[in-house]
Formats: structure tokens, sequence, C-alpha cells
């Protein structure tokens, strides 16, 4: 846009501050993704940035124990891999912690009365005694390994084995979906009604339309509980169903969807309109054959928003919905898993990760669109 | 997936019962007063008819659920404030009274008050910066996008986010919270931000404008955007410098779009709560009022009076920028 | 058989602006009447209030000898072509011809009939199957007028149809209404327009509109020679006619009218002895001015203050002793005249025109 100050500095501080800020925006979310991938025992004790690079760990592990011993010739020996099949490189052990990087790989190490321990760098050991070897736990071998960057799928693959997750994952699917279909069309024809058709009383409804946008919905909670609690009575039936908190959803989400709506098909060229009514078409026509199909990018960016409202809402769900395990959305999982286990990262950041990965995708998929209806929503 | 098919069929089931009436009540309303295939007098009557019915026919659906889900509560909220905890026992004034003198609530207020001050400026301020910026490099929609993104996350998926950059792990042992870590880098000493009176207030705060930049950054760029070409060159011409045409000029002609961000965004911290509830659920000096609301609405059984009294407050605050709203809308219907 | 007649129509808003006053009208079938007029004075709300799309506050409308004030816009036997062309940008060039045949219920075989024939009439044919973004804005104006074609009205309404295309574009396209318009003898069309030159240059009859009401009614050339008062005098032509006050020293067979510049002309036009040494306006065309080389031969002189050189013609602005508006003088060719030179006019007195204090033509009152 100013283009005098494309050769100075400034432009250089421009790009240095826009890296720096989206650095600290991205780098929560990164970090949740990566601690997902790690192993949980190394996601306790170290911070998920050491986990990019390869990184020196000391660490201690016993070897097999004496049960495991068989005889070569002479020696009674024990052999295995310190690693367990871990990739990573040993460049110093011992056997004491005294002395825990005395030898360095390869080296044998004399541990006393001719007891001999050789540890290879890819971490095969061999624990060798002339006399049989006794006790029932295999004996400490400390050592420093060389460890390269390793993920793992283990933390999600138990997070949705257990814990409900998956269930969960299900729940929300079944609220979210119908939540965000049924509202779309009952706004669309009272948007057209608000926004083309001549009646008393428009300006008085399209205010409220207005109005009700900023109603918190915390005041409607307690009078829907009670109205939920007294139609249950009524019927017989419970009063936490997945029809009620469909249609608390439609009632909620409809004053920005007939906003949104009603702002975009009021900008619709009213010549166009007009035509159709010369041409012979009602208004019902004109909706079905005109309107929505001309609609579609403000139908588009409406179903986003509900959708990644109804998706991340813990609220609604929790009180018209409960928290049994087959009623309990993702996101009240994860808020009781945050009580329950707060120290718990490797389920902690799969469950998150999962909870925040449709969402995403639907952001990324449908960018265009979400950006669409916001300013649409917002810029007049 | 059980439960999935049978919300596709619900699905299903209610997009037809929409259609159907849709349909249903045009073509009724056709057959009952014909418009086709009649004499002209009778067709001019009959339209007469149906174009003073149909709208009402297109808005029913709508009109029934706002009343029910929106309307209506507000009423009600009212009268169950003057109602005891099972809303049926009249108690006058006791729960306003009991509110105004209970040491939560003034906590939830005042921190409330500090959320209003604090998170819509900041997310405002921030969200213009980076729309200034972005809109000058060539990787700025890149940028823009990653921004954007924690408007997609969910506030308990992001207060696990930044709980797990807030973690705290006694000194001498490693960090592995982010900003403890960095802290502890340069030589200081960890500290357990969650529980750290006052103060832990604005590390929730960051959460919310953490959510809320992209979603001030998208529209303010849409906004600078369409500032005309001209006025920005006319005063390079006029030799004002970058930060004063970012000032004097751009700015001015956008005060009506930071406006309604800023409202928009103070209508939501307002609302607040899944951030307070997962991160501290309100200990900690840390309560808001959303958190306390639902927080009385269970407690014990739960109690409607006092719920519904605390949902008041938060209406009242809502109330200025509602009549704001209203009135812009009224404006703008007389402009057309 | 489709006569379009307006009786005492009215038209007023709902916050009492009355926008139209008392409009009269009779067209007849087969004639293609022009509505002109500057910017707000009605003319296009008297052509939605034909189409039906505004309400009548009062008067009557009637087409083809039935009164349709109350009859929807798709039962009174129009068609419109809009200012914005009004496709549908969702649908082919083919669906936007059928959608009010199929709105209609008119059979498959029906609509392919009309929409192809239009589509031929149009040069329409080999953009069938293309939507209306793909078009130039001839081509979509084209589609437009094939829309309004398929439904075989009995009257077309064009509402600005040319003013969102470029002026070649609008040249060709006015002829192209021009053969629609003799190729369907039959049909009325009733045209709106501000620009004067499509309204010379199409119109059987011209309606004058201002501030809601009509100033004149008749063909291109009669609103050219005989306008009716100082407004119509103004607004056809270009440039404007030059109007000067002045005050009826004779009456009669001609009238003498001496000019604020104080020169002395005699005009043939008859005048009542009661307008005698009334102040009058004296009208003259800034085309039927001719340079002569001496006072006696001229009847009006002044100083050159302006000189626009068009090449096929020259425009003198002269500053006239008495005057408040220049006079503007048309001379074919190009001009040595400057700036400052002081010259004579002359004109044939038949080309004189006389409007009376109220600014009402002397000739059609007379």
């Amino acid at each position: 846009m100013i283009r005098s100050s494309k050769r100075s500095p400034l432009v250089y501080l421009t790009h240095a501050t826009v890296l720096f800020l989206v650095i600290i925006w991205t780098i929560p979310t990164a970090g949740l993704f990566i601690s997902s991938l790690r192993d949980k025992d190394q996601l306790a004790v170290s911070g998920w940035w050491t986990a990019l690079s390869t990184s020196t760990h000391m660490e201690v592990d016993r070897a097999e124990p004496p049960s495991n011993q068989v005889q070569e010739s002479d020696h009674f020996v024990i052999k295995g891999n310190i690693l367990h099949g871990k990739s990573g490189k040993i460049s110093k052990f011992g056997y004491s912690s005294l002395h825990p990087q005395a030898y360095k790989a390869g080296e044998v190490a004399q541990i006393r009365n001719g007891q001999t321990l050789q540890v290879m760098p890819n971490g095969d050991y061999v624990l060798s005694s002339p006399t049989q070897w006794r006790g029932r736990n295999g004996k400490r071998i400390f050592y420093t390994a060389e460890i390269p960057p390793h993920f793992t799928l283990n933390n999600y693959k138990v997070v949705l084995g257990a814990d409900g997750l998956g269930q969960s994952f299900i729940n929300s699917l079944t609220v979210t979906i119908p939540a965000t279909v049924i509202p779309i069309l009952i706004a669309a024809f009272a948007a057209y009604a608000l926004a083309w058709m001549r009646f008393p009383g428009r300006a008085i409804l399209v205010a409220s339309v207005v109005g009700l946008l900023v109603v918190p919905l915390q005041m409607s909670l307690i009078p829907l509980l009670k109205s939920y609690n007294w139609i249950g009575d009524l019927f017989g039936v419970s009063s936490k169903t997945y029809v009620g908190i469909w249609l608390a959803h439609t009632g909620f989400g409809l004053p920005l969807a007939i906003y949104l709506l009603r702002n975009y098909i009021v900008g619709l060229p009213s010549e166009i309109i007009e035509s159709a009514r010369v041409d012979g078409a009602s208004d019902f026509d004109i909706f079905r054959k005109i309107i929505l199909p001309l609609s579609f990018p403000a139908l588009a960016s409406f179903a986003i928003f509900q959708f990644l409202w109804v998706w991340n809402d813990l609220l609604v769900a929790m009180v018209f919905l409960g928290t049994s395990p087959d009623h309990m959305v993702l996101t009240g999982q994860l808020r009781q898993l945050m009580g329950s286990l707060g120290g718990n990262w490797g389920i902690l950041t799969a469950s998150a990760f999962i909870t925040i990965i449709i969402p995403l995708c639907v952001f990324f998929g449908l960018q265009r669109f979400l950006v669409r209806g916001l300013l649409a929503g917002s810029v007049k | 997936m059980e439960q999935l098919a049978s919300a596709l069929v619900y699905m299903v089931i209610g997009v037809s019962v929409c259609a159907f009436y849709f349909y249903g009540s045009n073509f009724l309303l056709d057959k009952l007063f014909p418009t086709k295939n009649r004499a002209v007098t009778i067709v001019a009557r009959n339209l007469r008819i149906t174009t003073r019915i149909r709208p009402w026919l297109f808005l029913g659906p709508a009109i029934i659920f706002l009343t029910f889900y929106l309307f209506y509560p507000v009423v009600d909220s009212i009268i169950l404030s003057f109602y005891g905890r099972a809303g049926k026992e009249f108690v006058g004034l006791s729960n306003y009274s009991w509110l105004f003198s209970n040491d939560e609530f003034l906590e939830s207020f005042r921190n409330n008050m500090m959320w209003l001050v604090v998170v819509p400026t900041s997310a405002t301020f921030l969200g213009l910066v980076i729309a200034s910026m972005t809109d000058r490099i060539w990787w700025g929609n890149i940028a823009k996008t990653l921004i954007f993104m924690p408007m997609a996350i969910s506030f308990v998926g992001a207060s696990v986010i930044w709980k797990f950059i807030y973690d705290y792990q006694s000194a001498g042992n490693t960090q592995i919270g982010l900003l403890n870590a960095i802290v502890v880098f340069f030589g200081g000493e960890p500290q357990n931000w969650i529980s750290m009176p006052f103060w832990n207030n604005f590390f929730l705060m960051v959460i919310l404008i953490w959510i809320q930049t992209g979603f001030a950054m998208v529209i303010l760029s849409a906004a600078l955007r369409g500032i005309p070409d001209e006025t920005i060159e006319a005063a390079v011409l006029d030799g004002a410098n970058g930060i004063q045409i970012f000032f004097k000029i751009m700015v001015p002609q956008i005060w009506g779009t930071i406006a309604v961000v800023w409202t928009t965004i103070t209508i939501l911290v307002l609302k607040v709560f899944d951030i307070v509830l997962a991160m501290t659920n309100g200990q900690w000096n840390t309560q808001v009022l959303a958190n306390q609301m639902f927080t009385w609405m269970f407690r014990g059984g739960g109690d409607f009076g006092r719920g519904a009294v605390i949902a008041l407050v938060i209406m009242v605050l809502v109330t200025p920028i509602m009549i704001w709203n209203i009135r812009r809308a009224n404006q703008e219907m007389e402009g057309r | 058989m489709a006569d379009v007649k307006l009786t005492h129509v009215k038209k007023i808003y709902s916050n009492k602006v009355e926008v139209l006053h008392d409009i009269n009208l009779d067209i007849k079938q087969g004639e293609f009447i022009v509505f002109v007029g500057p910017s707000g004075c009605g003319k296009s709300t008297l052509l939605r209030m034909i189409s039906g799309l505004e309400d009548i506050s009062g008067g009557t409308l009637e087409i083809d000898g039935k009164v349709m004030n109350d009859v929807p816009p798709a039962l009174r036997g129009i068609a419109m072509v809009f200012q914005s062309y009004a496709l549908y940008p969702h649908m082919s060039v083919y669906d936007n011809m059928a959608f009010s045949l199929q709105i209609a219920k008119t059979s498959k075989a029906d609509i392919d009939k009309q929409v192809r024939k239009a589509a031929e009439m149009l040069q329409l044919t080999p953009y069938l199957d293309r939507l209306p973004k793909a078009l130039s804005g001839g081509q979509r104006q084209r589609v437009a007028i094939g829309r309004a074609i398929v439904r075989s009205p009995q009257v077309f309404l064009f509402d600005e149809p040319l003013s969102n295309l470029d002026a070649a574009l609008r040249v060709a396209t006015r002829m192209e209404i021009a053969n629609l318009k003799d190729s369907m003898p039959d049909s009325t069309m009733i045209y709106v327009t501000h620009d004067q030159v499509e309204a010379m240059t199409l119109a059987d009859r011209i309606v004058l509109l201002s501030g809601g009401n009509i100033e004149q009614v008749g063909s291109p050339l009669e609103l050219y020679e005989h306008p009716a008062n100082v407004f119509v005098a103004r607004f056809i032509g270009s440039p404007a006619m030059n109007i000067v006050p002045c005050r009826i020293e004779k009456t009669g067979e001609s009238t003498r009218v001496s000019l604020s510049s104080s020169e002395v002309v005699e005009v043939p036009i008859v005048t009542e002895a009661s307008e005698q040494a009334k102040e009058a306006f004296f009208g003259i065309r800034p085309e039927d001015l001719s340079v002569v080389d001496s006072k006696e031969q001229g009847f009006i002189s002044g100083e050159v203050a302006f000189v626009e050189s068009l090449g096929e013609a020259t425009l003198l602005h002269l500053k006239v002793k008495g005057c408040q508006d220049m006079v503007i003088a048309k001379q074919p060719g190009t001009l040595s005249s400057q700036r400052g030179d002081f010259i004579h006019l002359a004109a044939e007195p038949e080309k004189m025109h006389l409007f009376n204090d109220k600014e009402q033509s002397y000739a059609r009152l007379g």
C-alpha cells in the first residue's frame, strides 16, 4: 500500500515483528501437538521442545534377572539390550550410581570377583561371571545415550481405546451435525421475509433479531432447564436428550443465522428479484429458485460458524445433555480429564488434540467462507 | 456408530419436517387462494391476501424458536430472580440483597470488569497492528491464517494448551511448562502462575486474547483494505510519515469497524465461562460472573433464584451494547 | 389491442411525498414511447407503476382496456428489461430465457421453441449454455431483451437499458432495439432514459417529465421545433436553447419584443393584445444563430468570452450586455474568432421562440 517505505529498514522490522507474533501464536498449539506424540514418560521429565533434536540422556535400567542366565563354558552369562529396542546410541556406561559414566561404550568393565560388564554402542550388553548370578532382580546398568527424536502414537491408542473419548467423539458428532443443519432452513426463510417482503412490524422484528444477538446464553439456561424438566415429566422421558440439545442449539444459533443471511440476501440486486416477480414467480418460487442458490456462500459461512460453535460448546452440552457416558461430549470429557488427571500430560495432550482436530480441519478447509461470513456480520 | 446413524436419521427427519412445513404451508395457501387460471379480479384479491399471510408463514418457525429459547427466558429470569432456590416461594428482593453482600460476587464482578477492560482492548489493538503489518508483506496471508487459527479451537482445548504452557514444577526439577522453562533459562525462579493471586487473572485473559485477536485482525484487515488508496496517497503527497498516516488517516476512517469488533469481543468476554471453569473453576480469586452463575445453578441441587440474579447482572451489562446495535440497525434500515 | 391508458395517475410514498401528480397519458398499440427527463423526475417510478412493481396511489391504469391497478405484474401482459440486465447469475442463458415460461408451467417443447426463436432473433444461439458472467455487456443486454421477447408480451418496458454500456456499444444496441421494434410492429414499447439522444432517435412520441409532471408529449421533432415551455426548450437539443428575458412592445400577427440587451426583434408569432408590455422570454437555439458582419444585419451583439472548437463545429460563448447568461452560438466548421472579439449574430425569424412570463410558449397558446 505504502510503496515509499519499501526499501527502509521498517520493512525488515515489519517482517521480524510479524514472524515473532506468528511464532507466539502458533507455539502453544505446536507444543500440544508435539507433546501428544511423545512417550508419556519422557513427557513428564523434559520439555516438549527438547523432543525435536537428538538429546543426551543419563538413564538407568535393570539387566535381565539372574533367572535368565545361561552357562557358556565356564562362565555364567546374561545377555540383552539395555535400550529395549528403542533407537539410540550409547556413549558411556557404568555399574554404580557413584560412577555412572565410568566406561566408554564397548569397553569391558571389571566389577569384582571376575564379574564383567560390557555394553556396546547399540545397547547390547553382556554380563559375565565365573560363578552363578544370584538374587531376584537384574543388575542395574547406568548409561548415557544419545536419543534421536522419537515419536509414538501410543497416547492416541490409549486415549481412543479407553477413557470414553471415542464414545465422546461420536456423541459430539451426534450433537453437532443436526444442530448445524436444522437452523439453516428456518433462518433462510425468515431472512428472506425480513429482507424482501413487505409487512407491518418488519422493522421491529429486525431490531429484535439484532437485540437477541447479544442476549447472554446464561439468561436462558435456568428457565429452559425448568421447561425441559417440566416437559420431561409430562411425557415421562428424561429431560436430557439429543433432541433437546439440537433444538436448544437451533434456538441459540438462530439470531446470528437470521442476521447473517438477511445481511447477505438484502444485498442481492433488487432488479433480479423484481425481474423474477415480473416473470410471474411467487415469493416461494423466488426464494427457492433465486435466493437459495445465490445465497450459498452465506449459507456455507453460517454452517461453519454454527459447526464450530456447537462442536466447541461446553456450557449448553453440560446443562441440556448432562455428563453421563453416552451423553458426554468431547469438550466435557476433556474438561473432566483436566480435573482428574491434571498431571498426565500424555493423555491430556492427545485428548485435547482429538477435540480440536476436526474444527481445525474445517477451519483450514473452509477458511474462505468463514472470513466472508465474519465480514458480512460485522462490516456494514 | 449406531448412535451416529440415528443422529443422521434424526437430522434428515428434522430437515424434512422443516421442508414439509414450508412446502406444505405454501401449497395450502396456493390451494386456498389460487392465483393461477382464475379471473383477474379474483387473482388480484387472492394475491393481496397471500402477500399478507406469506411473510408470517416464512417467519413462523423462527419466531417460535426465538420466543421460546431467548425471549421468554429473559422474562422468566426476571421473575425467577424474586423466587427462592426451587423457583417456588416468593422471596422478594432477598436474592438481590444476598448478591450485593456476597464476597464471591463482588470478586467476580471485579474480575469481570478487568476482563472487560483488558481483553477487548488488547485483542482489538493487536488485531489492528497485525492487520496493518500483514497487509504489507508477501507472506501476510499465511501469517494471518496462523494467527486466526485459535478461533477454531474450543475454550476447553485452549485451556489445556495453555495449562501446559503455564505448567509448574517445583524449583530444581526440569520445567516442562514453556513459560517456567524460559524463566529458569534466564535465571529466574519458577512460578505457579495459575495460583498467583491477582496476576493469575491476566494469565487466563491471555488465553482469550490469543483466541480473539485473529477475529479482530480479519475484520480490521478487510476494513483497512476498504480505505480508498487515494486518501493515503494524498497523505503521502502531503508529507505524512507511516505512523502519521496510520493513526491520522487510516484509523479514523475505520472507527466504525473498530467499535464493532470491540463490542463483539466485549459481549463474548461477559459470557466467558469455559476458560475459568477448566483452568481454575474460580479458585485463587479468579471467579467470573458466568462461572459463578453456573455454579449456583447446580450447587447443592441448584439455586435457581440466585442463578437468575447473576444472569440478570450479565444481561444488564450487555444491554447498552444491545441498544447501540439496535439503533445502528435501525439507521441502516432507514437508509434503504 | 394493447393500448396503455393512464388517467389521473398519482404516486404518493408512505412518507407522504408525492412524486407523480395527475399523470394523463394515452399510448396507442404499436407505439414506441420514450419517457425522458432529468433524474428524479419520476420517469422510472411511472414505468414501474405500469409494470406493477410499484403500487398506484391514485387514478387508473388500463392496459388493453382493462383496469390493471391491482393486477400482479405477471398477469399484465408486460415484460421488462432492467438497467442492470437483472439476469439470474446462477442460470444459463437458456434457463434465464425459459424461467418465466417454466413458472407459467408451459410445456417443455413450447418453451424450447420460444427460447430458440428468440435466441435466433438476437443471435444468441451459440451462447445458450453459458452463464451470464461469461458474456459481454452487450450480450447480456440481448439476453435481457430475449427474456422479454420469450413472454410475447403486449407491452415491452425498458428501464434505462443502455446506461450500463459503453458509448460505442450503446449506439449499436440502440440500433438493435430500433430493429426489434420494426420486427414487432404490433407491440407497444415504453422506454425510459435520461439521454435525449436515445429519446430523439428511438421514439415515436416522447413524454418529457419534470418534477412529477408531464411537460410535453409529442414526436421528437415536435418537441425540438415547438417546445411547449422553457423547460422543454432547454432540455431538448444540445447545447441548450438560449433564453433571453424580454418585454413585449407590440402584439398582433407578429410580435415585437425588446431584449434585455436593449435590441428590438420582430418575431413572427401571434400574441393577444392583452400581452402588451408584459415580461416574456425570447428563445433561440445556438445552431440557428449565424455570425454576420455588421450590427445592422444581426439582432444581437456581444463580446466573445470563450471559444470551444469541436472540429465539426465551433461554440462561441458571448457576453451580451444586459443578459445574465452567456448566449451560445454554434457555427459549422472552424472559426477564426477569438476571445475579446465583438461579433454580431442573426437568425431566421421562423426559428425564433417566444415564451410568456409563466415560461409557456406563445406559439402553442396562440
